[in-house]
């Protein structure tokens, strides 16, 4: 049987090597052609708690991932004690044999409520308290059980490779149990392979061994359970030109590809990922016309990612730098944004285009450090002191990323304010298949800077003017000296407290705002997906994206007419088109991975409209496919009001 | 060719206050340097000493409390070329900013800061600040100081400022010399300048300082508490760049700064030209950092698509 899906889950100790098995098998399944969409989950720790990490890969395009696994891989007991209820029927276990026989109870990572869950479950069934237990559970629903004794293959192995050290050889169970997938699923060897090779590129003869060790458990497989498994995935054709990359790297290459040459940060989960990926790449290759463009340009541009003492540093060192001309972000999530308001409201009073990149997690708080949630849109659209104009701009995936964060950079900079991007972990760490970024498609538009030249008499950096904007200068130019303050100021800069003069600069300063809602297009402020005539109008913001889109067409199949409109511009609101497509809605429904439907609140207070309907989540853990579908189905089939979504592990 | 450094921007400090002092002696100082107004950037935080940007005719930015450091940083860092200056109270950068003031130290970016030194917040009315010694109560405490002060010389020294010095706000000459040199000095630089606050600082004096408490039996003159390191014969150089040196010109500086009361020094306590300014760290890994800093990036072309080869910055994430 071929699934026009297939779910795969690998589970492990934190440091074992988990994300980098799954890395191999996401890489795997798209060099075979197949769109793959990878997250995520593991605990505020180093070493030794659960992660775990699960691929959706299908010939059709994936965008989220989903709560039902087809084969789940495994070497430790407590990823087949939390994970083996998720498999479907006909589904498959890879599993240690040495580990059936251990006490559930003796397992010390796992939370002790968590524990006693599970043994009432198993009881419950007429079960007992060991691993073998939870086997014996699933056996009744038809899941395929794959021992995989490791140990002994490990010594096999040992012979094969010519290293005696099964301690060493023992960092292999991950590709093992990848490998031991793949067999199953009777994919082609060959990607794994070159996934493989991929993946330890410098390290060739770490490659080599684990090619082999790969290849020994896949014929061991094939030879033991070869036809075990009823699913099977094979390798499609693909002509798109794709990439497999992660919501911290697209962001991180959108900043270069729109110029931001200045970054700081302190680092935090899970925004640190995009900074030392910046740091990686901090010196970078121009286009080959452009070396000849000028002969004082270096033929490589460059980054500074400037690691700060704290968040207070990371906002106002980005500042300025910004006053210098440099385009500058930074990246942080909510503790650290919650450091940078003053700073904020800093850069708004004195009109300096910065970027904050801000990565949601689970609050308040230190919260659920390395878990997800969209709780932070209030506070990034009202965090600071005093008012102030400011862009909030929300990315809904990994591909849409990269493009929104150039133009963040471009409002930041023609508006002259503080821009926060918002983002969320789901997006962060997830890994997903997209068509390769098109340069071609990035549009650097710059703010109006002025020269010496430029001047017919003295510079006002705050001069008044009719769109709000006025032309700013560079620090260190020559002809256009000016001052700054977070005090009230005169259009050179100077501290005033004359209150004319406030009004005045006051709504100059706000009035930025309204041009940049009549400039920005609705095609960058919304994203509307199906009629939105639909009499359900579905609403939502960041990385439900991908759940609520793979659940579309399931919910049209059902006869439920839906329309999703996806909100990007938070601040400016597109107060008028959302109106217009509220108004006409009999149903609307509200998707947020938050407690309060904080979109929700925005929607009323900007159109005096307010969802009817509420689909909420915030266990921590993001909005899978089947829970966006039930999710919806309940809202508008069973009319009910506020739905909370308590899936995930 | 000579320079204005005044704005004309009417100074609004008390009557008397030591700030006058040192304004003078920052503009005297960058006028015989002979910079152009526009190479300096004058960064500061929040109070009476933090005006002083817009007094200044050179770029001038009037940040917020404690963070005027790191303000500087990312300006400097972001065009190297700037000559840059940070002017702030004791309160800013001892106390809301210490943590700034520390890490600044770790990172020897090549610019100067210059500390308004008074022992109390001015501008809300004469609390005590972080410089303000234990026991002492200014005319505004309630009841003296419960704190003991930070010795921002030798905090300094520790977190690593590779030019640390002491000025007097009332001695334009000899701090306008400390400030050229300081700026002149390649790292980042330290100039704590004692500066009498006449409204709330009832203590510490410009009278106090002078001595004029104390009479010289034999003349009948006052004998002054300030006196300067140079005339004693200190030498605050690292001369080789040798651990050793380093830890005797460290210890000796830091033995100086404890000196109080009865003679306090001014002058130079510590440099060390010998540790790599951030900037060449920076150099050591971006070869053209220099010459084509963040600020003069050109970040499009013509057609305003971006500059940079995006095709190979995604090579890794390729799939073939």
């Amino acid at each position: 049987m071929q699934l026009d899906r297939l779910v795969w889950r690998i589970g492990g100790a934190q440091g074992s090597g988990v994300d980098l098995a799954a890395n191999v098998f996401a890489r795997a399944c798209a060099m075979g052609g197949l769109n793959v969409f990878g997250t995520r989950e593991y605990y505020s720790n180093i070493k030794g708690m659960h992660s775990y990490f699960t691929v959706v890969a299908s010939d059709k395009q994936v965008r989220a991932h989903s709560n039902n696994v087809h084969l789940l891989s495994s070497f430790d007991a407590e990823t087949v004690v939390r994970h083996a209820l998720s498999v479907v029927p006909n589904g498959g276990i890879i599993f240690d044999p040495s580990v059936v026989e251990e006490d559930i109870k003796k397992i010390p990572t796992m939370e002790r409520e968590y524990v006693k869950r599970v043994l009432k479950m198993l009881k419950s069934e007429g079960l007992g308290e060991n691993v073998k237990d939870v086997l014996e559970l699933v056996k009744k629903r038809d899941v395929v059980q794959i021992p995989l004794p490791y140990l002994d293959l490990l010594k096999e192995i040992s012979r094969l490779v010519a290293e005696p050290q099964i301690s060493i050889l023992m960092r292999m169970v991950n590709i093992m149990a990848v490998s031991a997938a793949f067999s199953l699923l009777r994919y082609d060897f060959e990607f794994l392979s070159k996934s493989i090779d991929a993946t330890f590129k410098e390290r060739e003869r770490i490659a080599k061994m684990n090619v082999k060790a790969a290849e020994y458990v896949y014929d061991y497989v094939q030879q033991t359970h070869g036809n075990a498994l009823k699913l099977s995935l094979l390798p499609t054709r693909s002509s798109e030109n794709r990439i497999l990359i992660s919501g911290t790297t697209s962001v991180a290459l959108g900043k270069i590809a729109g110029g931001v040459r200045f970054q700081s940060y302190y680092p935090i989960t899970p925004a640190a990922d995009e900074s030392v990926y910046l740091e990686d790449s901090e010196v970078f290759e121009l286009k080959s016309e452009a070396e000849v463009e000028s002969s004082i340009m270096g033929k490589s541009g460059s980054i500074i990612v400037f690691q700060t003492e704290d968040e207070i540093a990371a906002i106002t060192s980005a500042t300025g730098a910004a006053l210098t001309g440099t385009r500058a972000s930074t990246a942080t999530s909510g503790p650290g944004f919650s450091l940078m308001v003053e700073g904020l409201s800093w850069a708004g009073m004195n009109e300096v285009p910065v970027v904050v990149t801000l990565y949601q997690r689970g609050g308040p708080s230190t919260g659920l450090p390395t878990r997800h949630e969209q709780a932070d849109l209030l506070f990034a659209m009202y965090g600071g002191h005093g008012e102030f104009p400011r862009i909030v701009f929300a990315s809904g995936d990994i591909e849409e990323a990269f493009y929104d964060a150039v133009l963040v950079q471009n409002y930041a900079e023609r508006y002259q304010l503080p821009v926060v991007h918002i983002l969320d972990k789901a997006l962060a760490n997830s890994v997903m298949t997209c068509r390769s970024f098109d340069p071609s498609k990035v549009l650097i538009e710059r703010g109006q800077f002025v020269s010496e030249k430029d001047l017919g008499g003295e510079y006002l950096r705050f001069k008044f003017t009719e769109s709000g904007i006025s032309p700013m200068a560079r620090l260190g130019e020559k002809g256009t000296i000016f001052w700054n303050t977070g005090d009230e100021h005169d259009e050179y800069g100077h501290i005033t407290e004359d209150p004319l003069l406030r009004d005045t600069m006051m709504e100059k300063r706000m009035r930025k705002l309204d041009t940049a809602a009549k400039e920005i297009p609705d095609e960058q402020k919304l994203k509307i997906f199906g009629e939105d005539s639909a009499p359900n109008i579905v609403v939502s913001w960041g990385s439900p994206k991908g759940a609520i889109l793979d659940s579309l067409d399931l919910l049209n199949k059902e006869g439920v007419e839906v329309c999703y409109v996806q909100v990007k511009m938070m601040r400016p609101f597109p107060t008028k088109t959302m109106g217009r497509i509220l108004s006409g809605a009999k149903k609307i429904v509200d998707v947020e991975n938050n407690y309060s439907g904080q979109l929700g609140k925005i929607i009323k207070s900007e159109l005096g409209i307010e969802p009817s309907h509420y689909v909420l989540k915030y266990n921590g853990r993001p909005i899978s496919n089947e829970e966006a579908f039930h999710g919806i189905m309940s809202a508008v089939k069973e009319d009910k009001r506020r739905i909370v979504l308590r899936g995930g592990i | 060719m000579s320079y204005t450094y005044k704005s004309g921007v009417h100074i609004d400090w008390c009557p008397g206050c030591g700030d006058f002092g040192i304004l003078s002696a920052i503009q005297m100082a960058l006028s015989e340097m002979k910079v152009e107004p526009h190479r300096v950037a004058v960064f500061s935080g929040i109070g009476c000493s933090s005006k002083t940007p817009h007094y200044i005719n050179a770029y001038g930015i009037h940040t917020i409390h404690g963070r005027p450091l790191p303000y500087a940083i990312g300006a400097k860092l972001a065009n190297p070329n700037l000559v840059v200056l940070v002017v702030s109270g004791d309160g800013d950068m001892l106390s809301i900013g210490a943590g700034h003031f520390v890490s600044a130290g770790r990172r020897n970016v090549d610019l100067t800061c210059v500390v308004f030194d008074n022992g109390v917040y001015g501008l809300t009315k004469g609390q005590a600040s972080p410089t303000l010694r234990r026991g002492i109560k200014t005319k505004a405490l309630p009841k003296p100081n419960i704190n003991d002060a930070v010795n921002p010389i030798a905090l300094a020294i520790i977190s690593g400022y590779t030019f640390v010095a002491r000025g007097y706000a009332f001695d334009i000459k000899h701090l306008k010399d400390l400030l050229k040199q300081a700026i002149q000095h390649k790292g980042t630089s330290l100039v704590d300048v004692l500066q009498p606050c006449p409204s709330y600082n009832d203590i510490m004096t410009k009278e106090w300082y002078a001595g004029e408490d104390r009479a010289d039996p034999a003349t009948g003159k006052s004998i002054p508490r300030i006196y300067k390191l140079e005339d004693s014969g200190f030498d605050p150089v690292v001369h080789n760049p040798d651990e050793k040196e380093v830890a005797q010109k460290m210890c000796n500086a830091i033995a100086k700064s404890l000196e109080w009361g009865d003679r306090i020094p001014i002058g130079v306590f510590y440099q060390n030209p010998h540790v790599p300014t951030y900037e060449e760290r920076l150099t050591s890994r971006i070869p053209n950092y220099r010459q084509y800093p963040p600020a003069l990036q050109k970040i499009a072309d013509e057609s305003m698509h971006p500059i940079v080869d995006l095709k190979k910055l995604m090579e890794r994430f390729k799939l073939e």
